[in-house]
């Protein structure tokens, strides 16, 4: 086991090699001069041509990957154009965001979704299995930028219920330990800048819920069928076990075992949806600042960005390996 | 078996804590480098103003701004966000008169120019401390000086890798500075300049603290301390910036205790916002939505005559626009009265010539050329072109400033023009490329182009676009007169108000009969507030704000 997890961390780096070439010329063949965009219709040709030297990009792209890739070796990613900070701290301040919302988001998912395919199972034909069905397609389809904005729109604007954007109240202030609001309000024992947090994220985790939601509903739906025919769980019945037990341990966890392997994929899919929840709710999380870095040909913050998030998805995924082994003692790793 | 589904989930989440908890200890800075409440981050927990618990009435005053600030050190940014914040925590030597754009006294009460225009002597007002006790004078003026002008000062703003700062265009013109005494300041131009006074009335001229400079060094980009009606308190990129009253302030304390500017970046989001009461003030505001703010009793739309001009640049040295008839041609093709009224909500003023109306110089008897197509094509068949031509014309995509619609003017131009024969092709680039394409040298398409004043001075406009010197980066359409290059240049350095007016009156009709550019429209200067809102005047540097005088009712 051991062996098998070295092995993967080991088949990271290539990955990781690979992707930070395919960002570093995607961004430096783009059309439009970064010296030009920074310093925007103003410029004068002196400022340009000192920024651009500045810069070094009047330099061969393989000096500049040269330059960039040993420095990122060492954990410089260099320093933001547009704020000026190091690119790595600008990425180490919205990725706690991003990871609060991404896994406010799974957990609102899993629990409505968990249950909605296991009763659509059971009943299945029934009324509530269409109407489940229905909806579940309705999930998928709508895009994010228009769930949030309709939730907003509903429970921000016309019913007052909850607030419309951004992380906490006006005056609240949380000290920051591990950039986890949830988190830090629990640590520092602040329950009014938890309770703000948590009704500032319920929205957006429910708008990027949404779709990981309907994925792992139909999934877990037909898992759960198709358990339900299998030999074990007919024994199981005929054994006199309770339909509750029954269900329960025999068909619900090896239903949960591709059901795992889902929301491991949607988590890594999540980071694509985190881009427009982020922007629409006023979140200041990873999706955004990728967004706001491209824009702004922000070079170092957008290699920053996707080279933290490639090492996101293939950890999860390594981790996703490891917990289908855990729940399915048939798989063996070596 | 519960357990171990609980086991798995907890798994999962433990696998993406620890990525993001192995985060900021990974960041090897010192605590005060740390985001948020930097400033207090010892003392966080007990927080030195009254905790926010029992305000007993407390005046918080939230603005929407649609992107984050990028740093805070006037010297070396130039960024709209940036502007707004600042322009409340840091005063210049001048400041613009409330509503106008002519520089008055600020943080220098008088001053005195000597004859030949070279030599500014400022008196500076007294009893005036910065926000972390320095008090302001002579040494605290020079000192930030130094750190624009003196590349041996270990805080040259330059020395920062990608700085791109105003401080070439504010401070640029200075030669020496030196100390008379210590509240007067003697400051030497290059050659006489007289948009000098208009140009560090500018955001970008605010006076730092020099004992703060010393304290953060470049990181003073994060902590600025100005002498302005607002502190600085927190920033939370990406989120908010929190500003507090500075109850010494030498124009009259704030009348509200605190200021945040929230990072809003969706527009739709940003007007339910401001609907539902959760902020006061939107900085920009989407033209479609215009009338949806007119229409509710809670909210104001505010709109003043913008600093701005848009159009298109003909290209004046390439076949067929050097024929002055062919420029007039597509001015009197276009309707730009119906574009005001369907494209820009009414929010826009024709243009006539090369800036807009409100700035000194401005001929008053100056009027837009008219809609008049059968005009325009008798000067064409005039110039030989009957039938008309085909042509390119350059697009940028998104809104602008100076062009709330992007390209959707382009294509409104393309559809007038074809009425008189005039084919026009498209071709949209992104900005930067656009940008650059468009100040080659050897560009010959037309440009869609626009301006926001930076100081308020005629200079600002006329020079940076009409002059040959300025061809091709400034003046994209290659556009060269002898005649108006020396208006302008004896324009530049003329002290005399009246007699630069005079000189500025011919150039603008210079400009019109040429006919260099399609001139569109002046763009107003728009913002909502809530109607509670009290004492919020535009002004036409719209990167000032005032709100030293805004009170929540």
């Amino acid at each position: 086991m051991s062996r098998y997890i070295i092995r993967r961390i080991l088949q990271m780096i290539p990955v990781l090699i690979g992707v930070s070439i395919f960002v570093f010329v995607g961004m430096h063949i783009v059309p439009g001069d970064v010296a030009t965009l920074l310093l925007g219709d103003k410029a004068t040709p002196e400022s340009l041509a000192r920024l651009q030297h500045e810069l070094g990009l009047d330099q061969p792209m393989y000096v500049q990957y040269w330059r960039f890739i040993t420095k990122a070796v060492r954990g410089d990613f260099g320093i933001s154009l547009r704020t000026r900070q190091p690119a790595w701290r600008e990425v180490m301040w919205a990725l706690p965001m991003t990871i609060e919302l991404s896994i406010c988001a799974i957990i609102v998912a899993i629990i409505v979704g968990i249950p909605v395919g296991v009763l659509a199972a059971l009943r299945q034909y029934s009324l509530f299995d269409s109407l489940s069905m229905v909806a579940v397609l309705i999930g998928v389809s709508m895009p994010i930028f228009w769930t949030g904005l309709i939730l907003l729109m509903l429970f921000g604007g016309t019913l007052h219920w909850l607030p419309i954007g951004g992380i906490l109240d006006d005056g609240i202030i949380l000290r920051q330990i591990t950039g986890i609001h949830l988190l830090d309000a629990l640590i520092l024992g602040d329950l009014k800048a938890f309770n703000s947090a948590l009704r500032h994220l319920i929205l957006p985790s429910i708008a990027l819920g949404s779709i990981p939601m309907a994925t792992i509903a139909r999934m877990t739906r037909s898992a759960m069928l198709e358990i339900l025919r299998q030999d074990y769980v007919r024994t199981a019945r005929s054994k006199g076990l309770s339909e509750r037990l029954v269900l329960i341990r025999h068909a619900l966890r090896n239903a949960l075992i591709p059901v795992v392997t889902v929301i491991g994929l949607q988590l890594g899919l999540l980071l694509s949806g985190a881009v427009l929840t982020e922007t629409v709710f006023a979140l200041p999380g990873l999706g955004r600042l990728a967004i706001t870095s491209l824009l702004a040909r922000d070079y170092a913050v957008v290699q920053a960005v996707v080279i933290v998030s490639a090492l996101m998805i293939v950890v999860i995924n390594l981790a996703v390996d490891l917990l289908y082994a855990y729940l399915d003692p048939r798989i063996h790793y070596t | 078996m519960r357990k171990r589904v609980f086991t798995v989930l907890s798994m999962l989440v433990l696998v993406s804590l620890v990525l993001g908890a192995c985060g900021p200890a990974a960041t090897p800075t010192p605590a005060p480098a740390q985001p948020t409440t930097a400033p207090q981050a010892t003392t966080a927990p007990q927080p030195t103003t009254p905790p926010p618990t029992q305000p007993p009435a407390e005046k918080t005053l939230v603005i929407a701004i649609g992107a984050d600030a990028t740093y805070l050190d006037p010297e070396s940014v130039m960024n709209n966000e940036s502007g707004f914040v600042m322009s409340c925590i840091f005063d210049g030597l001048t400041k613009y008169k409330k509503g106008t754009s002519e520089p008055g006294p600020g943080l220098a009460e008088r001053w005195d120019i000597s004859p030949d225009g070279k030599v500014y002597t400022f008196y500076l007002r007294k009893g005036v401390t910065f926000h972390d006790g320095t008090p302001f004078n002579a040494d605290a003026v020079l000192k930030e000086l130094d750190r624009v002008k003196n590349p041996d000062n270990p805080y040259y703003v330059y020395k920062q890798e990608g700085v791109h700062s105003f401080a070439d265009f504010t401070w640029g013109i200075v030669d020496s500075y030196e100390k008379l005494d210590d509240y007067t300041v003697k400051i030497t131009l290059k050659e006489p300049h007289a948009p000098f006074l208009a140009s560090i009335a500018m955001v970008w001229s605010g006076i730092m603290s020099p004992a703060a400079v010393e304290k953060w060094g470049f990181d003073v980009n994060d902590h600025p301390v100005g002498t302005g009606p607002f502190k600085f308190v927190e920033w939370v990129r990406n989120d908010h910036i929190t500003l507090e009253a500075n109850k010494d302030y030498w124009g009259g304390a704030p009348k509200v205790d605190k200021l945040i500017f929230r990072v809003v970046p969706e527009s739709s989001v940003r007007l339910l916002k401001l609907e539902q009461g959760e902020v006061h003030i939107l900085a920009d505001v989407n033209p479609d939505d215009y009338q949806r703010i007119q229409s509710n009793p809670a909210l104001k739309l505010l709109e003043q005559p913008g600093l701005t001009i848009n159009g298109i640049a003909l290209i004046a040295d390439a076949k067929p626009w050097d024929d002055v008839r062919v420029r007039q041609a597509v001015n009197y093709a276009v309707n730009k009265e119906e574009m005001n009224k369907f494209l820009y909500k009414d929010a826009a003023v024709t243009a006539a010539t090369g800036m807009p109306p409100i700035l000194m110089g401005y001929p008053k008897d100056l009027e837009p050329y008219p809609y008049d197509p059968e005009k325009a094509k008798q000067l064409l068949a005039e110039a030989g072109y009957p039938n008309g031509f085909k042509y390119k014309l350059l697009c940028y995509e998104n809104p602008r400033g100076y062009n709330p619609v992007g390209i959707k003017m382009a294509v409104a131009v393309q559809e007038y023009l074809k009425e008189v024969g005039i084919e026009l092709e498209l071709e949209t680039l992104e900005w930067g490329t656009f940008l650059a394409t468009r100040r080659r040298a050897d560009n010959k398409d037309l440009g869609m182009v626009g301006w926001s004043g930076d100081n308020g001075d005629p200079d600002n406009f006329l020079w940076e676009m009409f002059s040959t010197d300025n061809i091709p980066v400034g003046n994209t359409s290659h556009y060269s007169n002898p005649t108006l290059d020396e208006l302008l240049r004896k324009a530049r350095t003329v002290s005399d108000p009246a007699e630069r007016a005079k000189l500025y009156e011919e150039a603008c009709r210079i400009i019109h009969d040429d006919a260099p550019w399609l001139f569109i429209n002046h763009t107003k200067h728009v913002r909502a507030i809530r109607a509670n809102v009290e004492g919020f005047a535009l002004n036409p540097l719209q990167m000032f704000w005032y709100m030293e005088d805004v009170e929540l009712k």
